[in-house]
């Protein structure tokens, strides 16, 4: 603080702290907060709120058990209540989102990093960084026509023979929504994974390779543990935009893929109760939050790592 | 074995850059094809046809219109305020640091949907608590300006970032010499550190730009009944389609192409330059020995 | 117009560690003063003092007579030149210089005008366009000279701004800032931890240790006749005695060590302190015969330097005592394994006690 003040005074401190507070207070905080707040009261007409009904409960809370389904897996059958299984679901695919990313980010991080010729690593990047700035939605869009019953996926395939009839793409469950996630989410992995593999000093691979190493080893013993951090990052930033993304559950979703965040954008848009709405983003919040907290501890790293 | 390794790998690339670009391809395609619907197979030929239905379409260019004012309200807005929490960062320590600093970072990885929905859910509550449920005044009803604060909420933390990274490689020495000078701190901010801070400030700009041109989730909870062209193309294709989106993403896809080139061919042209000068430094020095 | 300065009693502290104890100096209007010391001796708190970018925890700073307590360091008439020159790298070159101008509100034509003067005054005619990475080290230096100038300052405060350059470099620009001192007549005051630097360049120097001044006086004095044990080795290689102090009389004294008993000077303030045997290696003589203060030694490393030669020679006790034999072409270096007597002159030999360090 002394040091803040030394170096730009009294008049611009006071400033840089109020435009922090404003953003800190008045956009992250207090409508947390107030989200928290509502999620225990009740949904009333405008003229009951305040009045006798309106008291906290945790009714909101406890809609997640409603509607009990009928589930088998590997044999099993058991119910379930619909917005549980949802939940899981979305936590799962996710998951598996951010796993296929990885998979598929890896292997380029290192080519950028370490073998490709540095003359043309700045075209290549340029190239990669084009989806970025490509819209999101448009991005699912142009899945939307590729992965379309009579689209250009299935005549490429029935072109050179693979399949015999076209499949539908966007009615296998969950099909859909993983492409269209990995599509859109997998630079995410590449660019923090890129980074990391980047600082790594180019000796110690070939230490390793003189020192007899198979290429194997030499990734698991030395690339993937000083990417750590960066696979940490992108992998929480994918799992946490996948189980948030509401463009591509709804645009490339099947009729069995419900994605959570549709649960919640349906009692906000279509039953308007704002509150069960709150209570459901909120369960949302707090369970992403403790996933990447207990993904943090199990790979030792912190969230200041994360943002580099 | 070597030698195979690398082919392996830069097929992979050639892959990958296949399977990110080909699907922009395949939709610029589809705007170009003389069908109803927005394909490449079957081709019905060529037609400009979707570009002037664009054109004629109100609702489309209205969103379009939003989209660009709630941008650049988000752009001014987060380069502002990301600018300043990294400038305080920057010079602070401790604890009020790691929590200030953890704070910030954590509105990145908040779900879109939540914040949407707290956003609207405090300023609509607000309004409500000050002047009634009835007649709330503006700020305080759903609208664009709520997309653009619960926008702001992260896209700050993305310029912050931005901005602090490029001022760690800052000299604070060279505010002292300034202030030594008898800058004022204002000067000093002004002449000094601002000046060096322009490139970050450039691209965080750029960053929060066009990270509000796609926000979907935010807005989608704030935007009262106003369109922008995220949720009007989202609203397109969930009812009937026609190829006047294509060839809006095509549009947008020269544009951003047109800007990356722009980018890489000034990063060029500086490197270029940067080069020459320490090559005359180092040609001083051996004429003076 | 060049002011000087006054310290006072000037104490610093940084949490519980004292970076500057009651320090006094008083340095005069025009003059080269050189702040010599280790790194973390405080010289540097005390340019930052006198520029104003820490206050005093105690004491008094005079500028030209006035206590600048409280005045802001773009208030004072001082200009600091930074270690690593702090140039804007954005500004060109006449930008920097008139950058102190710029920020009082003088025209454009006015501040061009003047940082294409003070070019010319450190040698630099023609870079005022240039940027700042398209100039070598030495012009870089220039440069931070000029800006510093440029705002007309009473006194410039350098803090190691040589420390930087290479050797040769460094050398010539040693006879650079002092022929720009002399041409301004600004007072400067300079902080280095290079002794040759100090020496060559002041009219003064302080030397420091541990936050307190050792000894204030010009570099032939602080070279010949250092006050302390600290000053002695800080400025110059010494052979290094332990022992007692016997008889004094007229600023001379017996000293009982192991290696046996020598005369030497002792100043005053010394007697009746605890004190070692000082002697240079240029004024240790080695000789085939014994004389007044000698010691029989043996040849055990000769280093032939060019413009000296370095002999290291064993007493009987084991202690290895230096020697540098200065080449005048008729030198013989003597044989390892010669067996020789080492002796100084007692006027050249002194008993000093060590550093001055709060106790």
């Amino acid at each position: 603080m002394q040091d803040l003040l030394r170096r730009y005074g009294p008049g611009l401190t006071f400033m840089m702290g109020l435009l922090v507070a404003f953003w800190l207070l008045m956009l992250v905080i207090v409508p947390n907060i107030t989200l928290f707040e509502q999620s225990f009261r009740p949904y009333l007409p405008v003229t009951e709120i305040g009045g006798p009904r309106d008291t906290y409960s945790l009714n909101n809370y406890l809609k997640v058990f409603d509607g009990k389904v009928e589930k088998s897996f590997l044999g099993h059958v058991f119910t379930i209540p619909v917005h549980v299984y949802t939940f899981s679901l979305t936590i799962f695919y996710s998951m598996l989102v951010t796993v296929i990313c990885f998979l598929m980010a890896y292997p380029l991080a290192y080519y950028l990093a370490k073998i490709v010729n540095p003359k043309s690593l700045p075209t290549l990047l340029l190239l990669l960084f084009i989806p970025l700035w490509v819209s999101e939605v448009l991005r699912a869009f142009a899945w939307w026509i590729i992965l379309a019953f009579k689209g250009p996926l299935n005549a490429l395939l029935q072109g050179i023979g693979l399949i015999e009839d076209p499949i539908r793409w966007t009615n296998m469950g969950y099909a859909g929504v993983v492409i269209g996630l990995v599509y859109t989410y997998v630079l995410f992995m590449l660019f923090p994974v890129y980074n990391a593999i980047q600082s790594l000093d180019s000796n110690q691979i070939e230490a390793a390779e003189d020192l007899g190493a198979p290429w194997w080893k030499i990734h698991w013993r030395i690339v993937l543990p000083h990417a750590k951090p960066g696979i940490a990052s992108g992998s929480v930033m994918v799992f946490m935009l996948s189980a948030g993304s509401l463009l591509v559950p709804s645009i490339l979703g099947s009729t069995t893929s419900q994605w959570f965040t549709q649960t919640i954008d349906q009692w906000f848009k279509d039953a308007l109760d704002w509150n069960t709405a709150s209570a459901y983003a909120f369960l949302l919040l707090l369970v992403c939050t403790l996933f990447v907290t207990l993904a943090m501890w199990v790979f030792r790293v912190k969230l200041s790592d994360i943002a580099k | 074995m070597h030698r195979l390794r690398q082919n392996l790998a830069h097929l992979y690339m050639v892959l990958f850059l296949f399977f990110l670009l080909a699907p922009l391809v395949v939709m610029s395609g589809a705007a170009f094809n003389d069908s109803k619907l927005p394909s490449i197979v079957p081709w019905k030929g060529w037609t400009t046809v979707w570009f002037t239905e664009m054109v004629n379409d109100q609702r489309m260019m209205w969103a379009f219109v939003n989209t660009l004012w709630v941008a650049l309200a988000v752009a001014v807005i987060a380069v502002i305020i990301g600018t300043a929490s990294a400038i305080l960062i920057n010079s602070i320590s401790g604890r009020v640091r790691t929590v200030l600093y953890g704070l910030m970072i954590s509105t990145i990885l908040i779900p879109g949907v939540v914040i949407g929905i707290s956003t609207m859910i405090m300023w609509t509550k607000l309004g409500g608590a000050l002047f009634g449920p009835d007649g709330k005044p503006w700020p305080f009803i759903p609208g664009l300006h709520l997309s653009v604060l619960g926008q702001v909420s992260y896209i700050a933390a993305m310029v912050m970032l931005l901005v602090l990274a490029r001022l760690q490689s800052f000299d604070a020495g060279l505010e002292e010499a300034a202030l030594d000078l008898g800058a004022s701190h204002a000067q000093v901010m002004r002449r000094i550190l601002l000046p060096h801070l322009y490139p970050a400030i450039g691209a965080g700009a750029a960053v929060a730009f066009f990270q509000s041109i796609e926000n979907f989730n935010v807005t989608q909870f704030t935007r009262g009944g106003a369109d922008t062209l995220t949720v009007y193309v989202f609203s397109k294709v969930r009812s009937g389609i026609t190829p006047t989106i294509n060839a809006l993403a095509f549009l947008l896809i020269c544009v951003t192409l047109v800007l990356a080139l722009v980018y890489e061919i000034n990063r060029r042209r500086k490197a270029r330059i940067e080069a020459e000068r320490e090559a005359e430094a180092r040609r001083a020095e051996a004429a003076m020995l | 117009m060049s002011a000087g300065i006054d310290l006072e009693n000037v104490c610093c502290d940084f949490g519980t560690f004292r970076a500057v104890d009651n320090a006094n100096v008083s340095i005069r209007p025009g003059e080269f003063f050189s702040f010599l010391g280790p790194s973390g001796c405080g010289k540097t708190t005390i340019l930052r003092m006198v520029s104003g970018f820490i206050e005093p925890t105690e004491g008094t700073i005079r500028i030209g007579g006035k206590d600048v307590k409280g005045t802001r360091p773009n208030q004072r008439p001082t200009a600091l030149i930074f270690q690593n020159l702090a140039l804007f790298p954005l500004m060109p070159i006449w930008e920097n210089i008139a950058f102190g101008l710029e920020v009082r509100g003088v025209d454009k034509a006015t501040r061009r005008r003047k940082a294409e003067e003070l070019l010319k005054l450190v040698d630099l005619p023609g870079a005022a366009d240039k940027m700042v990475s398209q100039l070598s080290g030495g012009q870089k230096q220039r440069v931070a000279i000029a800006r510093a100038l440029a705002v007309e300052p009473q006194v410039m405060l350098l803090d190691e701004p040589l420390s930087a350059l290479d050797l040769k470099l460094r050398q010539h620009m040693r006879a650079e800032l002092r022929a720009i001192q002399k041409r301004t007549g600004v007072t400067f005051i300079y902080i280095t931890h290079d002794q040759g630097e100090a020496l060559a360049m002041s009219d003064r120097v302080g030397v420091m240790s541990q936050g307190r001044i050792q000894q204030i006086a010009d570099p032939k004095d602080i070279y010949n006749n250092p006050v302390n044990g600290f000053v002695a080795s800080f400025v110059g290689e010494n052979n290094i005695f332990t022992g007692t102090v016997g008889a004094v009389s007229n600023g001379m004294a017996a000293f009982e060590t192991p290696e046996g008993s020598f005369r030497a000077r002792i100043a005053p303030e010394a007697q009746g302190k605890a004190v070692k045997l000082y002697v240079r290696p240029e004024h240790t003589l080695l000789s085939d015969r014994a004389g007044e203060n000698s010691i029989p030694v043996t040849v055990t490393e000769v280093a032939f330097e060019g413009a000296f030669i370095s002999v290291h020679a064993r007493t009987e006790k084991g202690m290895i005592l230096s020697a540098e034999i200065r080449n005048d072409g008729l030198a013989t270096v003597p044989d390892l394994g010669t067996r020789l007597h080492a002796s100084f002159d007692p006027a050249r030999a002194a008993l000093l006690p060590d550093a001055n360090v709060r106790s």
